[in-house]
């Protein structure tokens, strides 16, 4: 059906146009979704970004020109500052221990036991629990006097913690609450594993290799192409940590929460401050442009990557 | 791999493999107490709930909960909402990604490589960072308050990962399919639509799930672009709840279990294509 409608206009230009300049007509309809999104969803706002920059606007009263007012704000905003600092202890710390269990758990349960499926399974649904659900239910968990945390550290004869009142206790308790949803990078890890070909371990095995010695010496480096994209796609998600932030300890205490994306929700839909949220938004940009440049240039030349043909 | 090789030393094999079951027993159990208490907890009556030491057996066993939270907002409407969106951004994904991604994967023309380049710088450039332009764009479009702002914008490639991914597989079929059919005179809309389409069923299955979850458990979204109640999803409706400090916790863990399950199921029914197409897109690198 389909077909019959796009027969017909490539058949009459065969005509006119060379089989290159066809491929090239094609390729670029086939294309034009995304370039149309790029246009209207990318470059448009951010041009109106960089234009708002430079604006003081509520959305009620007119837009006004300020010059650099916003951006010589974000230079001396102590709020700022502790959002920035916030937001990067939580992704130096939380990365890398969830890439760590991640890759831990993926080695349990890449084995062939019978029932190895239900372990894969509880160990991934965490990941897939809706935000906000486990935002509230973090909050229960960590409640001072009737959270279970609590009750298992009295139990075990330690003192309840304020795990949400006190700020280095909340970072802990943000670090915990996303290491409990590793499950799709632990999946990622499993189908990497699940990719190593035999003949490996087989020569490391004729070498006399421990398995410690496997691990360090044939896993990690085949796995590093892995390591690396969940290393990516891990940073990218924890600088954007916004709803268990807003719902769970809404930035506090002490702001000791207030993550940049929940910092720059406040400013643009609760004090409407558009012309600094705007600022404030290009400076996130930068930060992960910046990021993903030092990640690339560190650690892309060390990843190892296996011919092609797999 | 701990199991993966039989060595020479069947004795520490037989304590490494009990080892390993342990492991896996002591982390499932940690990784599942969270839902169990989720689970419990949202039978339990406000008064058990604030008990303790806490216990783990609902008494009185109280299904009502899941009743009077359902009923105290209108969640039958925020679902209805959140199905709506979801589904639209499945069919967006599903058909513009794959559309695109056979254009970058298949077709060899000028200017391919600078659009490709174009697609990887904001592959890991998230969403997040233009709220607030695009809030003003939404505005004057008139599109605020209205499902077009979650909706609209992913039938336009359906996002640049999912592009990716699905260029990624559409290079793993061989092109001598393609020739065979070119040859029968099936033009490359034809070859996309009743070749590469069909064969990519579970690329496009994993695709389409990860878009459900990411529109259904959506936050951001929801509470800047829609305003008025009866236009929320549940994760808007649930978040609204969890502000009001007058709505007991009972009834917060009912309703948050609620908006979990249909996830649970989705996950369930679906596990077969889930796992076979993050293998297949070749996310393992």
């Amino acid at each position: 059906m389909i077909d019959a409608k796009t027969t017909t206009p490539a058949k009459t230009k065969a005509s006119r146009f060379s089989l290159a300049q066809r491929r090239t007509i094609v390729g670029y309809i086939f294309i034009t979704p995304f370039i149309l999104g790029f246009i209207f969803w990318f470059l448009t706002p951010a041009l109106v970004a960089a234009n708002l920059t430079f604006q003081k606007w509520n959305l009620i009263s007119a837009p006004r020109y300020i010059g650099f007012q916003n951006i010589e704000r974000l230079f001396n905003d102590p709020i700022l500052l502790q959002s920035l600092k916030s937001t990067l202890i939580y992704t130096f710390a939380s990365v890398p221990v969830g890439l760590i269990f991640a890759f831990f758990l993926a080695l349990l349960i890449n084995t062939q036991i019978p029932g190895i499926a239900i372990f894969r399974t509880i160990y991934f649904l965490p990941s897939i629990v809706p935000a906000v659900a486990g935002a509230l239910l973090w909050a229960w968990i960590f409640n001072t006097e009737f959270g279970l945390l609590n009750a298992a550290i009295r139990a075990l004869g330690g003192a309840k913690i304020a795990w949400l009142q006190e700020p280095s206790w909340a970072m802990i308790a943000f670090i915990i609450m996303s290491t409990w949803g590793v499950g799709g990078a632990m999946i990622i890890f499993l189908a990497g594993l699940q990719g190593i070909p035999d003949v490996y371990y087989e020569a490391a095995d004729l070498d006399g290799a421990g398995r410690w010695n496997k691990l360090v010496n044939v896993t990690i480096p085949l796995m590093s192409p892995v390591i690396f994209f969940n290393l990516i796609i891990g940073f990218i998600n924890s600088f954007q940590v916004f709803v268990q932030a807003l719902l769970m300890t809404n930035g506090g205490p002490q702001n000791s929460t207030l993550f940049l994306v929940l910092y720059i929700y406040r400013t643009a839909f609760q004090s409407t401050n558009m012309g600094y949220a705007a600022a404030l938004s290009w400076l996130l940009f930068f930060f992960l442009m910046i990021f993903s440049f030092i990640v690339f240039k560190v650690l892309g030349n060390r990843v190892y990557y296996e011919a092609p043909g797999n | 791999m701990a199991l993966r090789k039989v060595s020479n030393k069947p004795g520490s094999e037989k304590a490494w493999h009990w080892f390993t079951i342990f492991l896996l027993f002591f982390f499932a159990v940690l990784m599942f107490i969270p839902f169990l208490w989720l689970l419990t907890s949202s039978f339990k009556t406000q008064n058990q709930i604030f008990q303790y030491p806490p216990s783990w057996i609902p008494n009185p066993f109280r299904p009502g909960n899941y009743v009077r939270a359902l009923t105290y907002k209108p969640f039958a409407l925020y679902f209805r909402n959140s199905m709506i969106i979801a589904t639209l951004n499945v069919i967006a994904v599903v058909f513009t990604a794959s559309f695109c991604a056979y254009g970058f994967a298949r077709i060899r023309f000028k200017g391919r490589e600078f659009w490709f380049g174009v697609v990887m710088a904001t592959l890991f450039l998230p969403y997040t960072i233009l709220i607030v332009p695009n809030f003003l764009i939404f505005t004057k479009l008139g599109w605020v308050n209205t499902f077009l702002p979650l909706t609209v914008p992913l039938f336009f490639g359906g996002g640049a990962f999912n592009i990716f991914l699905l260029r990624q597989f559409f290079r793993t079929i061989p092109e001598e399919l393609a020739d065979a059919a070119r040859i029968d005179g099936c033009t490359e809309f034809g070859i996309y639509w009743r070749i590469f389409l069909p064969l990519a069923k579970p690329a496009l299955i994993t695709v389409g799930i990860f878009t459900f979850l990411a529109a259904w458990n959506d936050l951001l979204g929801p509470i800047i672009y829609l305003r008025s109640p009866d236009k929320f999803t549940v994760a808007a409706g649930l978040a609204s709840f969890r502000s009001q400090t007058d709505i007991s916790w009972d009834l917060q863990l009912a309703a948050a279990t609620a908006m979990t399950v249909p996830v649970i199921l989705l996950f369930f029914f679906t596990q077969r294509y889930f796992i076979k197409g993050i293998v297949m897109t070749g996310l393992k690198g």
